[in-house]
């Protein structure tokens, strides 16, 4: 891709002045006047037809080289949401919630957790790039996320990743595993954030198309808030942290928003690379700087680069700006001025500082090693211009860069199998209960993720309450009063394909029980969006359904959407994933003594399943790994009754009535069971009720199982909730023993559970060393 | 008793191992890597991270910072010092201790809670356990397998300075078991696993780790 942004550096003649003789190549303002027909490589960097035109109408001339090249990566599907816009509108219009302290549009919402403080989160993909390039794809985009959050002023606290690959045995999948999990914990762990649960699904639509999906939550006290916008004439444009390279450039528009052709090249020059130490001490830097109030507006460095930041930092505020492009630290001098606009290296921030503070801000950079430059200043007028040696190379109204792009209503369409897709139902009945247990338990989906766990830090920072493999990550924010934030990433695709307007709601109320089984109080909504191509109008329709969806569930559980992001292109070839709305939810916890955690730990409790069961087998686990089957309908879905459920277990851990809680979702409760008893290896004696498949395999929603020593205390406050209950028995033993149905040992169970990912992607146990006998008495 | 917590470019457990001190009755005082400044504290916790990236060796760069020729200096003069994880790293670096920490034989980053057993129980860092004792701490590295000249452990192994050695499982392939070791005089100590993420039960696996920081400063009372 760098070969099509140099090759629009060499048109026709150009004019004879003494500044351009030395670079008889460059392509200024008044170059771009006199020769309004040279051609130019719009095409080739991701831009329509009718959009170069408007381009050409909004300057009056066709753009300059540099200016192709800003308005193409801020126009492309990645960073002007074109094709989804319309349709994300519904989330703005979601009823006013007194929670939300900053809404849609800045870099992340901001959310009251109360006490004074705010939490900022967001959760942002990084799909094609990990593709490309596993590791830096995959680092680099908790970098992104993580720098997102800062910019709001708030300092990071612990990040998520949910994470989608093809068939767990396709060889594709052991390159591309490995590496995003590696680059995962390489960049989290080296930032110091531990990460606190997530998501790893396996589907054969994610072969060519693997979702990293990254979160990352920061906290800060209400008056912290910083937004993105440059105001005040003569402040200075500072653009700090890591020099510009040659490194993703293009990365939002031709690696990003367009779908992988088997034919196409490579597409490695567009994947960022990472470096996790300089993003440390950014992140340090600009606490400091927030810490001493020197600045005024702050944005991150991500998709699309400079031009990305200093358009949308103009745009938010006045409108003027004016950049000296030469002040730019590169680290490859020969970058044309295109491409430095358009490079995404990673770990730049850019600032507006007042210049009676801008000596203080560079000398906090000085003492965490980080190389700050003054690059502009804020101007009068509404025109972002930015300088090359001395020539005007961009001149332009920000807005038109940043926030009046393309808006495309895209041609929807039913996808034409879905009928016959939702009336082939799944088999009801399981010939064997025994075998399907295990086959579902060790399944990809299903089996232990440690392999991939303990490549992350998860203790770090010491605040860690709750992290994989709980249902929810719970993060204390203060160590006085207790207070802490519990979160979680479902995303359900099975249940999107068959149903994409229930589905996405599905995805909301398993992530909102998730929260809830912790005892947090769910208080607001994130998603990341992953479809295939909008071009096609089967996707724009699932995506507009899911939109829908997720819609109307955060208006009737009453919840705020504080931002998202849609990645579109997930395709290769005709081939779509599966519609893929990864959703997030943010809870509340008041005391985080008092959390809940999943696994038994003590035998003689009492197991109670809290909800209904229904006969409810469509797009479930079961259905996919026993019988490979996707089709009917997915379980109906009951927002009340996922609020009554979330409200009882609320209470129940307030009053300290439960020693465990656990999600039922995927797998039902044959996995519930399954992860609840081997936590700590603690087994149950018990009664399943009504017909065993159904019983074990159905995802019938707003479930949990508790245990509890005070069955009657339990009884009588899920009857004030309105909540079902069923007892199903005792724990204690060594093995899950379902009366009439099945005994199953721990130690069977343990290594059906622990060996399917070691197994596919290589055990990592090493057999170096031996202790000298007798050195450690083993007491 | 004041317990300096040192923050090199890229160190990340300082807070956490501040938070130890404090919550073992100490009082953390922050160390600036760029300052020849230990303001008078009474011992030194080196705490984990990946300092400078670790980009070079790990904790390479760290050992030729400017506090660090002071903490080398006040170490053979009989200050405690404290390397956890990184900060092991550093010392090693900084010849306080012996051995190299290098890549885990298994090639990724394990973050687990490993059982130890303690076999030093005299040393300024681990006088609050006792010998033989299993304690349960997480561990988490990318470069944590101790190795050293087979005549070195020997000779480690015959003065009594392995200080903790893993038990039911070696995360990362380092010799003999070895997590941790010490100075001939006991004072200075470095260990991979992290003592420090095991002071609370709200968010350890265990408690076991709140010895290390009550042992140093009862040695210091002692000494006092």
């Amino acid at each position: 891709m760098t070969a099509d942004v140099s090759a629009v550096e060499h048109p026709a003649d150009g004019p004879a002045d003494a500044a351009v003789r030395s670079m008889p190549d460059l392509d200024t303002v008044e170059r771009a006047a006199q020769e309004p027909d040279a051609q130019q490589p719009w095409a080739e960097l991701g831009l329509r037809a009718e959009e170069y035109q408007r381009i050409r109408e909004i300057l009056g001339r066709r753009p300059t080289t540099a200016e192709l090249a800003m308005y193409s990566v801020m126009w492309s599907e990645h960073c002007s949401y074109k094709s989804s816009k319309v349709h994300l509108r519904q989330f703005g219009d979601l009823p006013p919630s007194d929670a939300l302290l900053v809404g849609i549009g800045e870099n992340a919402g901001v959310v009251d957790v109360g006490d004074g403080y705010a939490v900022t989160f967001k959760v942002e993909s990084h799909n094609h790039p990990s593709y490309v390039e596993p590791y830096q794809g995959a680092a680099t985009g908790v970098g992104g996320i993580v720098r997102d959050i800062l910019t709001m002023g708030a300092r990071p606290v612990a990040v998520m990743d949910s994470l989608r690959f093809g068939a767990a045995d396709a060889p594709d999948t052991a390159r591309v595993l490995p590496g995003v999990v590696a680059g995962v914990g390489g960049y989290g762990n080296c930032l110091g954030l531990p990460n606190i649960g997530g998501e790893l699904l396996f589907d054969a639509t994610y072969a060519g198309n693997p979702l990293v999906n990254a979160l990352c939550v920061g906290v800060m006290r209400h008056e912290d808030v910083r937004l993105a916008k440059a105001e005040g004439v003569g402040n200075k444009v500072v653009l700090f942290g890591a020099r510009t390279g040659g490194d993703g450039i293009g990365g939002v528009s031709v690696l990003a928003s367009e779908t992988f052709d088997s034919e196409g090249p490579a597409k490695r020059p567009a994947v960022q690379v990472g470096d996790p130490f300089t993003e440390k001490l950014l992140i340090e830097a600009c606490l400091e700087i927030f810490r001493e109030d020197l600045v005024t507006g702050i944005q991150d460095l991500g998709g699309a680069g400079i031009s990305c930041a200093t358009s949308e930092l103009a745009s938010a505020g006045t409108g003027g700006m004016h950049i000296d492009l030469d002040a730019v630290p590169l680290r490859d001098s020969t970058l044309t001025p295109a491409e430095i606009l358009m490079s995404e290296s990673q770990e730049r921030m850019c600032a507006i500082v007042e210049p009676g503070k801008v000596e203080a801000f560079l000398a906090v950079c000085r003492k965490w090693d980080v190389l700050a430059t003054v690059i502009g200043e804020v101007t009068d007028g509404d025109r972002l211009v930015i300088d090359w040696h001395g020539e005007q190379i961009v001149d332009v109204p920000p807005r038109t860069v940043a926030h009046e792009g393309p808006v495309y209503e895209r041609p929807m369409a039913r996808p034409a199998d879905l009928d016959a897709l939702q009336a082939d139902a799944p088999p009801a009945t399981s010939a064997d209960l025994r075998a399907d247990w295990l086959a579902v338990v060790s399944s990809p989906d299903g089996a232990d993720k440690t392999w991939v766990t303990e490549q992350y830090d998860r203790y770090v920072r010491g605040n860690t309450v709750l992290a994989q493999p709980e249902d929810a990550g719970l993060v204390r924010i203060d160590e006085s009063s207790n207070r802490g934030i519990a979160l979680a990433l479902d995303g359900n695709a099975r249940f999107a394909r068959l149903d994409p307007y229930t589905g996405a709601q599905l995805n909301l109320a398993e992530a909102y029980r998730n929260v809830a089984v912790t005892g947090a109080t769910p208080l607001a909504v994130t998603n990341c969006l992953n479809f295939g191509s909008p071009e096609n109008p089967e996707v724009m329709w699932q995506f507009a359904e899911a939109v829908r969806g997720l819609a109307d569930g955060c208006r009737a559980l009453g919840l705020p959407v504080t931002g998202g992001n849609v990645s579109l292109y997930n395709q290769t070839g005709d081939v779509a994933i599966n519609p893929t709305p990864v959703i997030g939810v943010l809870g509340v916890h008041d005391d985080v003594t008092r959390r809940v955690p999943a696994g038994w730990r003590a035998d003689g409790e009492t197991v109670l399943l809290l909800g209904e069961t229904r006969a409810e087998l469509g797009g479930s686990a079961w259905a996919a790994v026993v019988h490979g089957h996707l089709g009917g309908r997915p379980p109906a879905l009951d927002l009340a009754a996922e609020q009554a459920l979330g409200g009882l277990l609320a209470t129940l851990a307030a009053d300290g009535l439960v020693s465990s809680a656990h999600d039922l979702a995927d797998g039902g409760l044959a996995q519930a069971l399954t992860e609840s008893a081997l936590r700590y290896g603690t087994g149950a004696r018990l009664t399943l009720a009504g017909d065993p498949t159904t019983a074990l395999f159905s995802e019938s929603v707003a479930r949990a199982l508790v245990t509890t020593t005070d069955p009657a205390a339990v009884r009588a406050a899920a009857e004030a909730a309105g909540v079902p209950v069923t007892e199903l028995g005792t724990t204690g033993g060594d093995e899950l023993r379902l009366d009439g149905v099945l005994e199953l040992p721990l130690a069977e169970l343990r290594d059906a559970w622990t060996r399917t990912l070691p197994a596919l992607f290589g055990s990592p146990e090493v057999t170096v060393g031996s202790v000298p006998a007798g050195t450690v008495p083993t007491s | 008793m004041r317990i300096g917590v040192i923050t090199f470019p890229g160190s990340l457990d300082d807070v956490d191992a501040a938070r130890a001190v404090r919550l073992a009755g100490g009082e953390p005082v922050s160390l600036w890597h760029a300052d020849h400044d230990l303001k008078d504290v009474d011992a030194v916790v080196l705490p984990g991270g990946f300092s400078y990236g670790d980009y070079l060796r790990a904790g390479a760069i760290a050992a030729r910072s400017p506090l660090m020729q002071d903490v080398v200096a006040a170490a053979r003069g009989g200050l405690p010092v404290l390397g956890i994880c990184n900060g092991f790293q550093v010392l090693c670096e900084a010849g306080l201790l012996p051995g190299a920490l290098t890549r885990n034989g298994h090639l990724h980053f394990r973050n687990r809670d490993q059982v130890l057993g303690v076999e030093r129980a005299d040393t300024a860092w681990t006088s609050s356990y006792a010998t033989g004792q299993r304690i349960t701490i997480p561990v988490k590295n990318g470069e944590g397998r101790y190795v050293a000249a087979d005549a070195d452990l020997d000779r480690l192994e015959g003065e009594g300075r392995v200080v903790v050695r893993y038990l039911d499982g070696n995360p990362n392939g380092s010799s003999r078991d070895i997590a941790g070791v010490c100075s001939e005089d006991g004072r200075v100590v470095g260990l991979m696993p992290h003592p420090e993420h095991a002071v609370e039960d709200l968010t350890g696996p265990s408690t076991d780790g709140l010895g290390f920081f009550t042992s140093v400063l009862t040695a210091l009372v002692v000494a006092a």
